[in-house]
C-alpha cells in the first residue's frame, strides 16, 4: 500500500476534492471517488475508447491516465454534456439515428463526437470515420453513430454559421 | 486490471528527474503512458517508483536549429502532427503518424516515449530510423548524442543506461524536392502494423542522389536496407528500378509471431517497400535551391 494523495479534480466546471493512490486511474476516480459513473470502463488498457473524456478539451482515454495527472486540467464528461436538463445536438442525435442499443460505449463516443464536433464541424466523411474507429461498438455497426455525429455537425453548422 | 502500488514522483526539472533517476531503485519514467500505463495495468510491468515527466519544464515542443529540426522528447504525437514545421520539412513523420495509434493516444503519446519503448513495429522507429535522427540522452555524467541506428540493442531494449533518459531527438532536414512515403500492413487501422516501409528519395538531375528504405515491424529492431539503397543511387528512377529494389526485401531476415509467420512478411515488406519507393518518387521533383540538407 502506497500513500494516498490529495488531488483536486475539476470536472464539467466542478471541483471534487479526493484523496487517492497514485495508482488510481483518472477513470476510477471519476467513477469510485467522484461518483460519476456516466464514464464507462470497457478493457482498461487503452483499447476501446469506452472510458474516453476530454483533458483541456481533448479526447483521451481516462484509463490510461492517472487521476494525479489530471490536477489542475479541466475534464469533462458525459454528465456534463446536456445543459439545464437539455440534452446536447449531439446525445439527441445519437437517439435520433438509433446510434445505441446497449449503450455501454456511448459516453466514450459521445464525448469523442463531442471533441471532434467542438474542434471542425466541417470535417470529411473520411476523416470522421477514421477518428471514430478509435473507440469499439459491439451493437451498432457503427454507420448508425457515423450517422448520428454527422446529423449533429449539420445542427452546429447552421447554428454557427461560418 | 488494475497498476500495483508504486511510490510516484512528479519532478519539474530535467536535473530533478535525473536525480530521481539515478537514487531510485527500480523506477520508471512515464511519458505519455500510452504504451506503459497498459502495460502497468496488465501488471506486466511492476516498478517500484514512478517518475512522471509530464510536468518537466522544457522537453516539448518543435524547432528548427541549423539545418535540422529539434524535437522535445515530450512532445506530443498529435502536435508534431499538426507542426507546419514538420508537414513542411519532414512529410514522411506526418505521414506516418496518422497511422499511430488514435486521436485520443495521439493527444497523450510521445514521440520520446515511443523511441523509447522500441516496439519492433513502431512506426516512429522506423521514422527515425530513415531519416537518420539523433538523439539527445542526459545522465549522471553530462549529456551525449546518440544515433537511432545504435539505439535498439534487442527487443524492446535501447542502449540507454538504467539512469540516463532522452531528453530531444534531431533529425537533419532531407532537402527540399525530396520524396518521402510511408506504407504499413496492420490487421485494422490504428493498430502496429505487422509490417511498414518508409522511403526517402532526393532526385539530381533526374537521377537518384540519395536513397533511404527502412523497414519496420520484421525483426527486433527497424532495418535500413543499405545494399538496396546503394544499388538506387545515381540511377533514373524507373518503375522497373523500383521493383527491383523492392523485391530484394523479399530476401531479407523477418520473424515469426502470432500475427504473421517470416514468409508473410517478407512478400508484406516487398510489397510495402515498392509502394513506398513509387510513391517517394512520384512526389520528389529536383529542388529549384538546395535545402538544408545537413
Amino acid at each position: 500500500m502506497t500513500e494516498a494523495l490529495d488531488v483536486t479534480l475539476t470536472v464539467n466546471g466542478e471541483r471534487h476534492a479526493v484523496r487517492v493512490e497514485a495508482r488510481r486511474t483518472l477513470a476510477d476516480a471519476l467513477r469510485e471517488d467522484c461518483g460519476l459513473t456516466g464514464t464507462h470502463l470497457g478493457c482498461e488498457h487503452g483499447v476501446c475508447g469506452a472510458c474516453t473524456v476530454l483533458l483541456d478539451g481533448e479526447p483521451v482515454r481516462a484509463c490510461l491516465l492517472f487521476a494525479v495527472q489530471a490536477q489542475g486540467r479541466a475534464i469533462r464528461t458525459v454528465e456534463g454534456l446536456a445543459e439545464g436538463g437539455e440534452l446536447s445536438p449531439l446525445q439527441r442525435a445519437f437517439i435520433e439515428n438509433h446510434a445505441l442499443q446497449c449503450g455501454y460505449c456511448t459516453p466514450g463516443f459521445l464525448m469523442l463526437g463531442t471533441a471532434l464536433l467542438e474542434r471542425d464541424p466541417t470535417m470529411s466523411d473520411e476523416a470522421l470515420v477514421d477518428a471514430l474507429s478509435s473507440n469499439i461498438c459491439r451493437c451498432t455497426g457503427y454507420a448508425n453513430i457515423a450517422k448520428a455525429v454527422r446529423a449533429a455537425a449539420a445542427e452546429m453548422r447552421e447554428r454557427v454559421p461560418a | 486490471m488494475k497498476a500495483a502500488p508504486f511510490a510516484y514522483h512528479d519532478p519539474r526539472s530535467v536535473e530533478e528527474a535525473l536525480h530521481l533517476l539515478a537514487t531510485l531503485e527500480n523506477a520508471r519514467l512515464l511519458a505519455g503512458g500510452q504504451s506503459l500505463m497498459p502495460m502497468l495495468n496488465m501488471r506486466v510491468a511492476f516498478p517500484d517508483h514512478l517518475i512522471d515527466l509530464n510536468r518537466v519544464e522544457g522537453l516539448a515542443g518543435v524547432t528548427a536549429e541549423g539545418g535540422a529540426l529539434r524535437i522535445g522528447a515530450m512532445t506530443r504525437q498529435r502536435d508534431i502532427e499538426e507542426s507546419p514545421l514538420v508537414r513542411a520539412h519532414l512529410p514522411l513523420m506526418s505521414e506516418a503518424l496518422t497511422h499511430v495509434g488514435h486521436r485520443q493516444t495521439r493527444n497523450r503519446g510521445t514521440i520520446g516515449g515511443s523511441l523509447c519503448n522500441l516496439d519492433p513495429s513502431a512506426e516512429l522507429v522506423a521514422v527515425a530510423t530513415a531519416l537518420d535522427a539523433v538523439l539527445e540522452v542526459q545522465g549522471p555524467s553530462g549529456a551525449r548524442d546518440l544515433s537511432i541506428h545504435e539505439l535498439p540493442l534487442g527487443f524492446m531494449t535501447p542502449s540507454l543506461a538504467p539512469e540516463e533518459m532522452l531528453t530531444a531527438i534531431r533529425i537533419p532536414l532531407p532537402p527540399a524536392g525530396h520524396g518521402a512515403a510511408f506504407e504499413e500492413f496492420a490487421r485494422r487501422h490504428g493498430d502496429y502494423a505487422i509490417t511498414s516501409a518508409a522511403a526517402v528519395l532526393v532526385l539530381e538531375g533526374g537521377r537518384i542522389a540519395r536513397a533511404s528504405l527502412t523497414l519496420g515491424g520484421v525483426g527486433a529492431g527497424p532495418l535500413r536496407l543499405r545494399s538496396a539503397e546503394a544499388a538506387l543511387a545515381g540511377q533514373a528512377p524507373s518503375e522497373a528500378l523500383l521493383r527491383e529494389a523492392a523485391a530484394a526485401c523479399g530476401s531479407i531476415d523477418a520473424m515469426s509471431d502470432p500475427q504473421a509467420p517470416a514468409w508473410y512478411r517478407r512478400r508484406l515488406a516487398a510489397t510495402l517497400a515498392r509502394r513506398a519507393l513509387t510513391a517517394a518518387a512520384s512526389r520528389a521533383t529536383t529542388p529549384a535551391r538546395q535545402g538544408g540538407l545537413a
